[in-house]
């Protein structure tokens, strides 16, 4: 048990203050491998509560795509940061007093909060014991039945989301030979070749 | 000392209090606030999946399954959005982005 407390501080600790380091960094680069850092030790904190299967795919999904994909657009951007920051002083006093009213109450209410009793049998889908199913198997239970429609939705939004990233950055830029295969497949013979007589001693 | 419901979830607010302010303090670097948006997201799913782990109930690990896919998709819009007006104005400065209403 010391060792689980000892692991939750750490794990928590760490993500917080890479918190910290994601909106305070004045350089992009820097703050987007603090958003991993923060990314790794929050799937700590769900390998602690026995979510496996979400601390494996927070790490591949978040930071093996969205943690990179942040990575490439931040290099690829030549943009200078310095002058984003302008308005960092200014704002730091009402953005750390809403903040800090914020988790003020965010705490207390997480610490002064208790489950009803009553609720506590009425679960919509209960955890199988992980002795007999683990994580991973319980979850695919549970999402390829009874929420198939809700999984085939979230499909579509990846779908939608994919082809409108992809229309959005895709650009025509005129004066660049692309090949057509359609073009290339509409000629006729006729119209490209010709007959020419060459008389003998001519050229053409 | 027993690490409860009420540490996990001070984490979460802690972490949720740090995207807003995020968004409060980079005003002008939308990379800045994109990021601190999939902060607040993360917060989210540290509580879902706490819920879920002390209630004994799935459902919360699936729902933040769901909130996993719709914080992805929402990065790669929102850069790729970010990269159109990049193109566009040279400049990823989002106070003047209502230059772009129609």
């Amino acid at each position: 048990m010391i060792i689980q407390a000892l692991a939750f501080y750490i794990f928590a600790g760490i993500t917080i203050a890479c918190g910290v380091m994601v909106i305070t960094a004045k350089n992009p680069v820097h703050a987007v491998l603090f958003l991993i850092l923060a990314f790794f030790n929050a799937a700590g904190l769900f390998v602690l509560q026995g979510a496996e299967f979400l601390a494996m795919l927070l790490v591949i999904v978040y930071v093996g795509a969205v943690a990179v994909l942040f990575l490439f657009v931040v290099m690829m951007l030549d943009v200078n940061f310095e002058e984003l920051r302008a308005g960092f002083i200014k704002y730091l006093p009402i953005g750390a007093a809403v903040a800090l009213v914020l988790a003020a109450e965010l705490v207390m209410l997480s610490i002064g909060w208790k489950i009803d009793p009553a609720i506590v049998g009425t679960t919509a889908s209960p955890t199988p014991p992980p002795a007999d199913v683990h994580n991973t198997r319980a979850l695919g239970q549970l999402l390829y039945t009874k929420y198939v429609y809700l999984f085939q939705g979230a499909g579509m939004v990846l779908l939608v989301a994919m082809v409108g990233a992809i229309t959005l950055t895709l650009r025509q830029r005129a004066g660049v030979k692309k090949q057509r295969i359609s073009d290339q497949l509409a000629r006729s013979s006729s119209a490209e070749i010709e007959n020419v007589k060459v008389r003998p001693g001519e050229g053409i | 000392m027993e690490i409860g419901l009420a540490h996990y979830l001070s984490v979460a607010a802690i972490l949720f209090t740090l995207g807003l302010m995020g968004i409060f303090l980079n005003r002008k670097n939308v990379i800045v606030i994109l990021m601190s948006v999939e902060l607040m997201l993360l917060a989210v799913n540290i509580n879902l999946v706490s819920f879920s782990t002390h209630l004994n109930d799935l459902v919360g690990q699936v729902f933040a399954i769901f909130v996993l896919t719709v914080a992805a998709a929402e990065a790669a819009i929102g850069l790729a959005i970010l990269v159109v007006y990049y193109r566009n104005r040279a400049s990823i400065a989002v106070d003047q982005v209502n230059m772009m209403k129609g």
